[in-house]
């Protein structure tokens, strides 16, 4: 009687949870996961094959842009690390009551509004007739517009600018945790700045270091808009392929077994960044 | 001073704003000694050892260790190391590499080290544990290794911030002597913090009662404990009584008190500012109290009490009694022979005056 009732309600508490996992996470990605392995023989007839795969390999403008894509997140999580470290330093450690909150409110603050109105807020500052190139030219450094736009730079920007709340919120938390001794500790036992950052501050906050890179490095890698609009045409960032073969080229063969590759790679990249720190998942996710 | 001292520090001053956390405190630690500061918390301890490791500077005065002013010397470029009040040991490294992390910074080559880090934790009890993580030792055993990874380095000064706070009773007792054979055996000075006077008194060689940024008496545990200089010390190191009244007479170093409640007793003159007529606090020890039968000597000053409650504790047992409504402590006789003390009864407390200590009343 009494196992049945909590039977019940665990059974009821969970389902929310797993029709999310099941309907939207599992089906879906199992479907793609099938749809990539059939191959189009004409309008009516599919065959099992991995055509759409071999042409990844065949065709280099899908795998030069896949590394491209890997390449740059990277380089974007990092640097984001770099940028957010200092920042989740100030917050955590040495700002204090009131100065806390508004700091983190105003990593915060941001993402009230929707990634679209981000990104287009950098292109008011970054395009030819932008504030930027504008303010520039009355300086009189240049002598005509500047186009800012449609660079690497800029999608990098863009992409970090993106990703910082979500480094520097595991990172405060983290870093708050530790004992103002160990630093002092550090330094007592004849360390310097350099080596008590390496040794002792780093090691600390190792766990939000690795758990901000891979949520970083998942949003980067699977962004559409900033890439596109920062980018240009021919920034040519992979999940902009996915797009052109699912809904321009109707391919949903091709889109899908590039979607699939997609999800390796990001997956591929986790574990070894989980390898390389040696952290575990359990401990980075808390 | 004939002995070389290895810290010696003149007319530190530490404000906080309006607030004096270190008031003009000299100090002169010679060589090799056990120093305790001792006081309640907020007395200033705190800040005063953190100036001696550098992580705070002083407004006035100069720390001077071993003949070099280090007012202007980083704390990572001092010859003094400290055990922190929650140890501090680094969770990501493991015993041997909390250990090996200061000889790094020598640039100790790793053989060295090696044979370094083994002789260390042989030499503080453990043995063997270089591998472990710090997380997996007992409280004792973590506590040795904040040791060895300051005394590894040979510092001239170990700075020791309240490190026995979290153990249990037992093992603070334990390690309370194990310190003072440690710091015997490296003969290392070393600089202990504490408000906890059992463990000034059981360890230190000298020991300084602090109070709101001043030391009230710099001496050694028994001379503190027999020879107050303030009515502070007098309250604040071992158990103490206090009777307060009026001076009456002044004669041949002792002053006769007239209690409150109009009984006269008698106590050595401890404090300086005392005068026939002013008001005076009398201090006696719980075990300078005597239960009164025949026979006393004449001399002794004696006051009614009744017995409120009898506080068993081995040999350290005592009765609660109440002399006009103030609860009086006196140590029962070891050997038992205690008369029936049921609740309520009544009986006479005695002591000799010399004993006592008559103190000025402290202008509030």
């Amino acid at each position: 009687m009494r196992s049945s009732a909590g039977r019940l309600s665990l059974i009821l508490l969970l389902t929310p949870f797993l029709l999310w996992i099941v309907l939207l996470v599992l089906l879906p990605h199992l479907q793609m996961l099938r749809v990539s392995f059939q191959v189009r023989e004409s309008w009516d007839t599919l065959v099992w094959g991995v055509e759409q795969y071999q042409n990844f390999f065949s065709e280099s403008y899908y795998w030069r842009t896949f590394v491209r894509t890997g390449v740059m997140s990277v380089f974007t999580t990092l640097l984001t690390l770099l940028i957010a470290f200092p920042i989740a330093w100030y917050i955590a450690r040495l700002a204090r009551g009131r100065a806390r909150g508004l700091l983190f409110l105003a990593c915060l603050i941001p993402f009230w509004a929707s990634e679209l109105v981000r990104t287009y807020g950098w292109m008011i500052l970054l395009r030819e007739s932008g504030l930027f190139s504008t303010w520039l030219q009355a300086l009189g450094w240049v002598d005509g517009p500047v186009e800012m736009l449609y660079n690497d730079i800029a999608v990098i920007i863009g992409l970090v600018y993106n990703g910082l709340l979500f480094m520097v919120v595991p990172l405060v938390t983290t870093l708050d945790g530790m004992d103002e001794n160990l630093v002092e500790a550090g330094y007592d036992l004849g360390g310097g700045h350099l080596t008590v950052l390496r040794e002792v501050v780093v090691p600390w906050a190792m766990p939000g270091v690795v758990s901000g890179c891979i949520v970083v490095f998942m949003l980067t890698l699977g962004s559409y808009l900033t890439p596109i609009l920062m980018g240009g045409k021919d920034s040519a960032w992979f999940t902009q392929q996915i797009f052109t073969q699912f809904i321009t080229r109707f391919n949903w063969e091709q889109g899908a077994a590039l979607g699939v590759l997609l999800l390796f790679l990001s997956s591929l990249m986790v574990w070894l960044g989980l390898k390389l720190t040696g952290q575990s998942l359990r401990k980075v996710m808390g | 001073m004939a002995v070389a001292s290895d810290l010696s520090c003149h007319h530190l001053v530490r404000r906080f704003g309006d607030n004096i956390a270190v008031n003009d405190i000299s100090l002169d630690v010679p060589a090799g000694t056990f120093f305790s500061i001792l006081g309640p918390s907020g007395c200033g301890k705190t800040t005063l050892l953190r100036l001696l490791a550098g992580f705070d500077r002083p407004d006035q005065g100069d720390i001077v260790i071993r003949g070099q002013r280090m007012n202007d010397v980083p704390p990572n470029k001092r010859p003094v190391n400290m055990v922190f009040q929650h140890l501090a040991l680094f969770p990501t490294m493991s015993v041997g590499d909390n250990i090996a992390y200061g000889l790094k910074r020598r640039k100790v080559p790793l053989a060295e080290r090696q044979k370094k880090i083994e002789r260390v934790l042989e030499q503080v009890g453990l043995p063997g544990l270089a591998h472990r993580n710090p997380q997996e030792l007992s409280g004792g055993q973590r506590q040795r290794v904040a040791l060895a990874r300051c005394l590894v380095l040979e510092p001239t000064l170990l700075l020791l911030d309240e490190p026995l706070g979290a153990l249990d009773l037992k093992l603070r007792e334990q390690m309370k002597v194990e310190l003072k054979h440690l710091q015997k055996q490296f003969g290392t000075t070393f600089v202990y913090i504490t408000h906890d006077q059992s463990e000034a008194m059981v360890m230190s060689d000298q020991v300084a009662v602090m109070r709101q940024g001043r030391f009230d008496q710099v001496a050694p545990p028994e001379t503190l404990y027999r020879e107050p200089a303030t009515p502070f010390v007098a309250g604040f190191v071992g158990d103490n009584n206090r009777l307060s009244g009026e001076v009456v007479s002044l004669r041949d170093n002792l002053a006769e008190v007239r209690l409150d409640h109009g009984a006269l007793v008698a106590g050595q003159v401890a404090g300086s500012q005392l005068a026939v007529g002013g008001r005076a606090d009398l201090y006696i020890r719980p075990e300078s109290l005597v239960f009164t039968g025949d026979g006393l000597n004449e001399r002794f000053s004696r006051l009614d009490a009744t017995v409120r409650s009898t506080l068993f504790d081995g040999a350290n047992s005592r009765i609660e009694a109440d002399i006009n409504g103030q609860p009086v402590y006196a140590r029962l006789p070891q050997d038992g022979s205690a008369p029936g003390l049921a609740e309520g009864r009544g009986l006479q407390l005695a002591w000799d005056p010399q004993l006592a200590r008559v103190f000025g009343a402290e202008a509030l």
